[in-house]
């Protein structure tokens, strides 16, 4: 559906010029959720912005839905554009319209005509659960309403790809998760392809099927979401997984407990997938002289399936604890050995 | 009774006739110098706005030339402005008599004036609704259509009112090249006849027209405002 080659994208600055993105190769699949991880100024924003041509590239080619978006030009272009819906951190909606002009903006746009336009406005109004409200201006509504009114507005035009400029980086945890719900919801019913950015990997966790990870202007790493969650491989990413899989406080926690009596070796075990359900302390406890003590477990959803982890301190004789870690790692279960050992 | 008796005694200089003709010539002159004040400022203001940098119609030299149109009619003294412009009045409409010939010098005065205003109004609108229309694959002529003018409105309007009370007292000056109005008035009968009511009357009448304009203005404006 998305192909990007070589793309690069460098502004000329008064301090020189700075590389945002640099020879990115990617490509996102129909019908999937991929998101696009990375901190301020890693370039995902420049990259996102790029699909749609918001922003033109140095070098490289974009192709969306089939269409070579940067040989595009005016009208071309325009009618490429009302292919890809977008929505923004900030909504960008027209506060001097109401919430049912708003949506009906894109479609003004395209020309329908006024009935033709109402009726597709009372259908998005529904799937974005905004009924009863088509009446009222942007001002009159909370901040994940606003974003309902953003993606309903986006879908308006039947895209077939959706960008999401870090569309839940304004809103609270709360209307985060309803708003991930919805995109969720039309990925599914609709088919469509979305692309997010954003710097919390809650947000990958919970709808991206695949991700990339960004680091100055690089993807440094990509994969199935669960697959990157289990072997993160660069630092960076490793970071974002433990956004997720770690409250704040673990390491500080663990750190304290160290070298405390009782403490022996203290294991960080990560499952994915049905590994999560299965009795696999009971197992080992029942199998091998240890003592095994629960400091800490968590267990997260990700569209791929279950994903936990599981921090354990282990104790017993030097040969009985390695054979029962070798025995841990042979269920499939990622053991890293965080203390002791 | 005897009050009001006073009172009446007190403007038994003002001829009412007069009165009544000098502030319909102030109003006429006013609301057709603001019609158009209103379309040229506006078109102004936005290519001074869409010609910037970073705008849609980008361009250093148009930028650069109405800009200094817009600074130098700005900045002319407004009688000053009136008397250059007898001779361009004069082949235009063909006399420089009665409010008309007014006309040319207050728009001329005003809508450099409002322009500017258009343009500090236009600049308000949140970048994020131009990026937003852009990638919904809307026209600049939709773009300033549809969002660059509903967006700014209040402020176009709010900034309107303000032209219109300076438009009001251009018109007073304008009574040098024989324009009338109530400007005229006060310093031909009241002042060089030595009758302050008259002239106090025509203050009056003024401020009158003032309030009535600032509050159709924020009237308007608050309806306007969604924010």
């Amino acid at each position: 559906m998305i192909t990007l080659q070589k793309l690069a994208k460098v502004f000329n600055t008064k301090d020189g010029a700075v590389t945002a993105v640099d020879d990115i190769d990617l490509t996102i699949d129909q019908g999937e959720i991929f998101g696009v991880i990375g901190y301020s100024g890693a370039g995902k924003s420049t990259l996102i912005r790029m699909l749609n041509m918001l922003e033109a590239p140095s070098e490289g080619t974009v192709e969306v839905a089939g269409k070579p978006m940067h040989t595009l030009k005016n009208r071309q272009l325009r009618e490429a554009r009302q292919e890809i819906g977008m929505i923004f951190q900030h909504f960008n909606l027209l506060w001097s319209r109401t919430v049912a002009e708003n949506i009906a903006f894109p479609l003004e746009i395209k020309g329908l005509s006024k009935s033709e336009q109402k009726e597709r406005v009372d259908e998005l109004i529904k799937l974005v659960g905004l009924e009863g409200r088509g009446g009222s201006y942007p001002s009159q509504l909370s901040g994940g309403q606003k974003q309902r009114v953003g993606i309903a507005r986006a879908l308006a035009n039947n895209p077939k790809v959706l960008l999401c400029d870090e569309a839940t980086s304004a809103l609270d945890p709360k209307t985060t998760d309803s708003i991930l719900d919805l995109l969720v919801d039309i990925n599914k019913k609709l088919g469509l392809t979305i692309v997010l950015i954003t710097h919390e990997m809650h947000v990958i966790r919970k709808i991206c099927h695949r991700v990339a990870v960004m680091e100055n202007g690089k993807i440094v790493e990509q994969g199935d979401v669960l697959d990157i969650f289990r072997r993160p491989r660069q630092e960076m990413t490793k970071e974002f997984v433990k956004q997720v899989t770690e409250p704040e406080e673990t390491e500080e926690a663990l750190n304290h407990l160290f070298g405390e009596e009782g403490i022996g070796q203290v294991l960080q075990l990560t499952f994915v997938g049905g590994e999560t359900q299965r009795p696999l302390i009971t197992d080992v406890i029942r199998q091998f002289e240890v003592d095994i003590s629960i400091l800490q477990g968590k267990i997260s959803q990700t569209q791929h399936g279950s994903y936990g982890s599981l921090y354990i301190s282990m104790r017993g004789d030097k040969n009985t604890v390695k054979e029962a870690v070798d025995y841990i790692r042979a269920q499939q279960v990622e053991v890293e050995v965080i203390h002791g050992g | 009774m005897d009050k009001l008796i006073a009172a009446s005694a007190l403007f038994g200089e003002v001829n009412w006739e007069n009165m009544w003709d000098a502030t319909v010539e102030t109003l006429y002159m006013t609301v057709v110098a603001l019609l158009f004040t209103f379309i040229f400022g506006i078109m102004l203001g936005l290519l001074l706005f869409l010609t910037d940098r970073g705008q849609l119609w980008q361009n250093k030299t148009a930028h650069f030339i109405i800009g200094a149109y817009v600074n130098i009619f700005r900045s002319i003294p407004f009688i000053i402005l009136i008397v250059l412009l007898i001779p361009f009045t004069r082949t235009m409409l063909g006399t420089m008599l009665g409010p008309s010939a007014a006309l040319p010098a207050l728009i001329i005065g005003a809508a450099p004036f409002y322009a500017r205003m258009v343009e500090i109004a236009l600049r308000e609108i949140d970048k994020g609704v131009f990026e937003a229309s852009k990638a919904m694959g809307a026209t600049n002529g939709q773009i300033i259509r549809k969002v660059l003018l509903p967006e700014s409105m209040p402020a176009l309007v709010s900034g309107i009112t303000v032209t219109a009370i300076a438009l009001v007292s251009y018109t007073a000056m304008a009574g040098v090249i024989g324009a009338g109005g109530l400007g005229d008035l006060a310093f031909r009968d009241g002042f060089q006849r030595n009758n302050p009511e008259i002239t106090f009357t025509a203050t009056i009448i003024v401020l009158i027209i003032v309030f009535i304009l600032q509050f159709i203005g924020d009237y308007i404006t608050n309806k306007l405002d969604k924010r």
